[in-house]
């Protein structure tokens, strides 16, 4: 390994010297393993661009608000596919996920970066880190046979029977008890170390003089957190808030164990729905035709789409709050 | 005393408020603890009974076939059959179903149901071998495909950081990290399970990839980043190429980081079930053979947790309980080795 020395030179030797290290080859290798990471992005969404072709031809993009899914062809009731009773599902899943993840992991994120003893920030860490490694299949199992009856005895029935008489949306019956509201319920708990995390870090790169300011005035440790830290971190917080939505609206297995599959739009949260994920996993090993794979990978290009947008600007969000905090730190 | 003098008014309040406003995120933190102290307790109890030598040597055993649940009773039902002398009335409408039992034909004493109850409270005997052999397997070539483009993505990055390039594949990192498990089993089952028209564990093993990589890229980077560039100019200095100096010196440095992401990339890969779904499908025997449907732990447990019959539940609560001790032991283990690592500085 020991690099030769060059006593002449020539036009020859001139390129041997520039390449006989190697190190032209290594970039060129890692450069090669870096553009397939990039490749792999390229794949996923050029594969379902074009097999999702014959159903964007054919719907257009009437297809997203379509309401009516039934796959099965029969000379009585055609097939037809909209893909508005999966969007609609998906949407209010996650929506509820993060109505009631967002507050809750914006608490534990301050709590861990402000507020919480030194000797309990790495263990409580930890721990939300860890609800974060759990598998969704075993969210899925549990919210199946522990969350779903204690929600549908304790929580849906007394609603359903009281204030379900007058709001459609939260009428019953809520017998299986799967549901969009229950999906919603055990998406939050997946959803909040995502927030929590982001949260937590984007609260610690706040610069300490921005405390320091708000404490020499004789502000109370919740005003300094709340007119000082939270302003400054806002970007970073949304951000975080997004990057959970993100993982709401993906997430496949916890979903469809228990969101009900159900491509029937109704009215009541209380009733089972299907979310894009979860009408993919169903149903697309087992289609009814070309047309019918080509509209459930449609959807699938939907949902890429979103979770596409959703991460480029929380990524954004969370690089502009970085930028502003290395730029405070030096002045 | 002058300052206490100088106190605004409304300091009580504002104190009220500091006091309730903490307490909240306190409470906040309590939450996220409470629900994962229930699921953990709840995969531990009934999945942790479910543990056994048999359940980790045998494989699967389909429900009730050792008391023959599943054959016709001895009183089955043999239709009347009709008597060819007299000539059949198509105006008569006899009840074809009288004096058959169909209580007998069932196996179900409609009344009581008790029979019911002892078909289902049988015991699948048997275990979850094969499907433990499948997930090493599959996440075995997973963490195969994906560890040189992880590892070697990541020295670009580090080596490499501040160019054009550097930034596309950092956001495809967060991308692929971000993106839904179900999107990445799309693409694998149309690109390998629809031209082969086979279900195969190296569809599972290339949808994994996707999902493993980014996890193995970032974590390595970062890592990597954590030599001190002294090290690296040393190496340098000492007449070393920039690629030997990053095998020798700067890889072997940082090896017990990239070990850490590693195997937080099997842990993740080991309990993704959606893609599985799509291009594993799932199998009940033992099976070496990558290139058909094999089985998985986290199918095991999608599948079987509403399975009617007691034994198939059983199996989907121990394939949790393995998966999350996995997920578990590799958090823990990489905690205390890196904070090992950290204080040992």
């Amino acid at each position: 390994m020991a690099p030769a020395q060059t006593t002449r030179e020539g036009l020859w030797e001139r390129f041997e010297r520039r390449t006989q290290h190697g190190d032209a080859i290594f970039w060129g290798i890692t450069l090669f393993f870096a553009l397939i990471v990039i490749g792999l992005v390229v794949a996923i969404g050029v594969v379902i661009f074009n097999d999702s072709a014959l159903a964007r031809e054919k719907f257009g993009w009437g297809f997203l608000l379509g309401t009516d899914w039934s796959p099965i062809d029969t000379d009585i009731a055609p097939a037809s596919f909209g893909a508005w009773p999966a969007i609609r599902g998906t949407l209010f899943s996650a929506g509820i996920a993060v109505v009631l993840a967002a507050p809750i992991a914006v608490g534990i994120g301050i709590f861990l970066a402000e507020l919480c003893p030194v000797q309990l920030r790495t263990p409580l860490s930890f721990m939300v880190e860890l609800l974060a490694a759990i598998p969704s299949v075993i969210f899925g199992v549990w919210g199946v046979i522990v969350f779903v009856p204690f929600f549908t005895t304790y929580i849906a029935t007394p609603i359903s029977d009281t204030l379900g008489e007058s709001i459609p949306w939260l009428a019953g019956p809520v017998a299986t008890g799967r549901g969009i509201i229950v999906a919603g319920c055990v998406l939050a708990i997946m959803i909040l170390p995502t927030i929590a995390a982001i949260t937590r870090d984007v609260l610690s790169l706040v610069p300490n003089t921005q405390r320091e300011v708000l404490l020499a005035m004789g502000a109370t440790r919740w005003e300094v957190i709340w007119q000082a830290v939270i302003p400054y971190s806002r970007a970073g917080i949304i951000g975080g808030i997004m990057l959970g939505l993100g993982r709401a609206l993906g997430e496949t297995i916890a979903a469809t164990m228990l969101i009900g599959n159900s491509t029937r739009i109704e009215d009541s949260l209380f009733a089972p729905g299907v979310t894009a994920a979860s009408l993919i996993a169903n149903e697309l090993t087992n289609v009814n035709g070309p047309l019918h794979q080509s509209a459930l990978v449609s959807i699938a290009l939907v949902l890429f789409a979103i979770t596409f947008a959703l991460n480029l600007i929380a990524r954004l969000l969370i690089w502009y709050v970085n930028r502003g905090a290395a730029q405070g730190g030096r002045s | 005393m002058s300052i206490l003098s100088s106190a605004p008014a409304n300091y009580g309040q504002r104190k009220i408020v500091d006091y309730i406003m903490r307490g909240l995120t306190i409470v906040a933190t309590l939450i996220a603890i409470v629900p994962l102290v229930l699921i953990i307790g709840y995969v531990t109890v009934i999945g942790g009974g479910a543990m056994s030598i048999d359940f980790f040597t045998k494989t699967y055993e389909p429900p009730a076939m050792s008391d023959g649940g599943f054959s016709l009773p001895s009183n089955a039902v043999t239709l009347p059959t009709p008597d060819p002398a007299v000539p059949v009335d198509p105006n008569a409408t006899p009840d074809p179903f009288a004096g058959i039992d169909l209580g007998g034909a069932t196996g179900v004493t409609p009344v009581d149901g008790t029979q019911k109850g002892e078909a289902l409270s049988a015991k699948a005997q048997g275990g979850v071998l094969h499907a433990i052999i499948g997930t090493l397997l599959i996440t075995g070539a997973a963490l195969l495909f994906s560890l040189p483009i992880g590892i070697l993505a990541a020295v670009f990055l580090a080596e490499y950081p501040s160019n054009t390039i550097a930034t596309v594949v950092r956001f495809c990192t967060d991308l692929l990290s971000g993106a839904p498990s179900i999107i990445v089993g799309v693409t694998a089952y149309i690109l390998i399970v629809v031209p082969f028209r086979e279900f195969s564990g190296v569809a599972g093993a290339i949808a994994l990839t996707f999902l493993m990589v980014p996890t193995i890229t970032r974590t390595t980077e970062e890592v990597l980043k954590l030599v001190p560039e002294s090290t690296r100019e040393a190496a340098l200095a000492m007449g070393a190429p920039t690629w030997y100096s990053t095998f020798t010196v700067v890889i072997p440095a940082a090896i017990s980081g990239i070990v850490t992401g590693v195997m937080l990339a099997f842990a993740r890969g080991a309990g993704e079930t959606a893609p599985l779904i799509l291009t594993v499908l799932g199998s009940n025997v033992i099976s070496f053979n990558l290139l058909q449907p094999i089985a998985a732990l986290p199918l095991i447990t999608y599948r079987y947790t509403e399975s009617p019959f007691p034994g198939e539940n059983t199996q989907a609560w121990g394939s949790a309980f393995i998966l999350m001790m996995l997920v578990l032991v590799v958090n823990i283990a990489v905690r205390l080795a890196t904070r090992n690592r950290l204080s040992g500085r």
